[in-house]
């Protein structure tokens, strides 16, 4: 599991050189003030709007594919425009394992954001972990589709 | 609440000593029990009848497919008011031996001979004729005092012997209680096992869509009487666990957002968080003597097991590594400690020394292992397995062996032991489709046989059972 975290890590580096995550940070900034609905920047409505705020992982695994890279560079650039901003990472598995392991899961597939976030400079202090292991699904059914989008985690911008 | 001390203690004050017993046994030899009652001696449990070589005894280490028939008419009652109990008494000792699945209750309409006192001796080929292999004779009365008392019999119909009897008296607001645990003393006699009807299960109650569920702290009788809701739903709630006491119970909870393990005592509705961990705690269960709590605590990307002393709140950690332990189970004597780990690539169930040393794998099997719970009798760990897509219900020796599944579904999860280590309890959730529709989730108890799989009735959805040991 260390081995592929660090892979993970090496592989953001690069994704983070060309990643257009910063500049689209800055446009929703800048649109805040012209546009009538867009939200404050900086909130957690800004957040939602402007970087994906969840990563999806394997079955039983808690490593960061290439697409959640690309996610969590995206968050990256916005935790870095509004640096007083703090977030909580939720951490959840699909229906497909028992409560009490799911909840270690959860916690495990968080903290692997979180170090993610560490690595690329967002502070340990402004980031916070909490699993829920299966028991907030994103997605209803027990089917492949539901149970892919609910193994996540999803950045929550702390209001 | 009350009722049960209460109850407790008036059992308890009148169970007749060791002494009493013997000259009860000496005296009953020598006058036999009907004189012992109309000389008006008052007792609350009277001696048993000590008979060898009666022929009724089931043996339920082979699953017992065919059940025992039995009689048992309504306990007969001094005036309405105890006839009424009475007929609810009989009632009660009834579906609790027929939920058993070893015994099944013959239809009063059946009888021949009714009682009108305990006085009456059985005419036993009138029994014997409907196939009674047992009967229960009762009897019920509400004393000057208020207080109600409940005598029965039980009769060996076709070897022609009382094999047991017993009397209790109550407040008359415990006569449930009264019946499980003449219930347990039915079973006890004839299976040569514990009984297991004075009992409760605390479990999770459920409501509302699977995205916004919402779960309560619930506890009931074992048969699904005097229910009630322990939490209002505020607070996502997992996983309570009994003390061994039953009056308080171990669990987890989401209070103010953090999930922690709490204590929560069931009489004064008292509720503490335990200890002060800097991360997750959960997978909550009591040492056998109640005296300490393990669990797991997540930190790091990693879930470690702990102690907590409950007098002294010293913590120790068990395990330490970067994978998930979790689910940790006592072994009834406190010398070992079951749990699951992925510390070798996937879930299996690990057995340690209670104080973290001895490591060592105890399932090798395909599939996934989970939730190991040690039997109140030592002889087995109940788990739950994953493997080809479904769940499955099992048991298997402490040491891996003899691995046997009981059940399995989509979703069946987290065993919990009968007070006497004979059944097994848990929860199905079913799958549900895109729309949301099904994934509904109920209790089951299944025979360690494999048979007599049945639901658990419960007023809404229900998840995470735990049985209580018997009521002290």
């Amino acid at each position: 599991m260390k081995i592929s975290v660090l892979s993970v890590v090496a592989a953001s580096l690069l994704v983070a050189a060309c990643a257009s995550g910063p500049q689209e940070g800055g446009d929703a900034s800048g649109a805040g003030k012209g546009a009538v609905n867009a939200p404050a920047p900086g909130t957690a409505a800004d957040f939602v709007a402007n970087a994906k705020d969840r990563v999806f992982f394997a079955f039983d695994r808690s490593d960061l594919d290439e697409s959640a890279v690309k996610t969590l560079m995206g968050q990256v650039a916005w935790l870095k425009a509004y640096p007083n901003a703090k977030v909580s990472i939720e951490g959840h598995a699909d229906e497909r394992g028992t409560r009490e392991y799911n909840l270690a899961l959860g916690e495990r597939r968080a903290n692997s954001v979180k170090q993610f976030l560490k690595a690329q400079g967002v502070s340990d202090a402004r980031v916070q972990v909490i699993s829920y292991g299966k028991e907030r699904p994103a997605v209803v059914g027990s089917n492949e589709y539901a149970w892919a989008q609910n193994r996540r985690s999803v950045t929550v911008v702390a209001k | 609440m009350c009722v049960y001390s209460s109850v407790r203690r008036i059992v308890c004050n009148e169970v007749v000593s060791k002494r009493e017993n013997v000259m009860m046994k000496a005296w009953s030899r020598a006058r036999g029990w009907i004189g012992a009652t109309l000389l008006g001696l008052v007792l609350s449990v009277v001696g048993e009848a000590g008979v060898a070589h009666a022929e009724l005894r089931i043996d339920i280490t082979r699953g017992n497919v065919d059940p025992i028939p039995i009689a048992i008419p309504a306990f007969g009652g001094d005036d309405e008011r105890a006839s009424r109990l009475g007929a609810d008494l009989a009632g009660v000792v009834q579906a609790d031996l027929e939920r058993s699945g070893l015994f099944r209750g013959i239809d009063s309409r059946a009888f021949i001979q009714t009682f009108a006192s305990m006085q009456v001796q059985p005419r036993f080929p009138d029994w014997q004729a409907i196939n009674a292999q047992g009967l229960v004779q009762g009897r019920t009365a509400l004393q000057s005092d208020g207080r109600l008392r409940v005598e029965f019999r039980l009769w060996d119909v076709f070897a022609t012997q009382q094999i047991k009897a017993q009397a209790y008296v109550t407040e008359p607001g415990n006569w449930r209680r009264i019946a499980h645990i003449i219930a347990d003393s039915v079973y006890e006699r004839l299976t040569g096992e514990s009984g297991y009807f004075d009992s409760r299960i605390i479990y999770i109650a459920e409501n509302g869509p699977a995205i916004k569920r919402v779960k309560r702290l619930a506890i009931m009788d074992q048969d699904g009487a005097n229910h009630r809701f322990l939490t209002d739903g505020a607070d996502l709630v997992l996983t309570p666990r009994f003390s061994p006491s039953t009056q308080e119970i171990t669990y987890m909870s989401y209070y103010n957002g953090v999930p922690r393990v709490y204590l929560y005592n069931i009489d004064t509705g008292k509720r503490e968080r335990l200890g002060d961990f800097p991360g997750m705690t959960f997978a909550p269960r009591f040492s056998p003597d109640g005296n300490r709590v393990i669990m797991s605590m997540a930190r790091g990307g990693s879930s470690d097991i702990y102690v907590m002393d409950l007098r002294t709140l010293e913590r120790r950690r068990l395990t330490n590594t970067p994978a998930i332990d979790t689910s940790p189970s006592y072994s009834p004597d406190s010398q070992r400690i079951v749990f699951n780990s992925d510390r070798g690539g996937s879930q299996q169930l690990y057995v340690m020394n209670a104080d973290g040393s001895g490591v060592h794998r105890i399932t090798h099997g395909n599939g996934r292992y989970a939730t190991p719970v040690w039997s109140p009798r030592g002889d087995y760990i109940a788990f739950t397995k994953m493997a080809q897509g479904r769940f499955f219900i099992g048991v298997m020796k402490p040491d891996g062996s003899g691995e046997r599944l009981l059940s399995d579904g989509y979703l069946v999860e987290g065993p919990t032991w009968a007070p006497n280590g004979r059944v097994l309890m848990y929860f199905r959730q079913n799958p549900s489709d895109a729309r949301g529709q099904g994934g509904d989730s109920y209790l089951y108890s299944i025979d360690l046989t494999g048979y007599n799989e049945r639901r658990v009735v419960t007023p809404v959805q229900a998840s995470d059972p735990a049985w209580s040991p018997l009521i002290p």
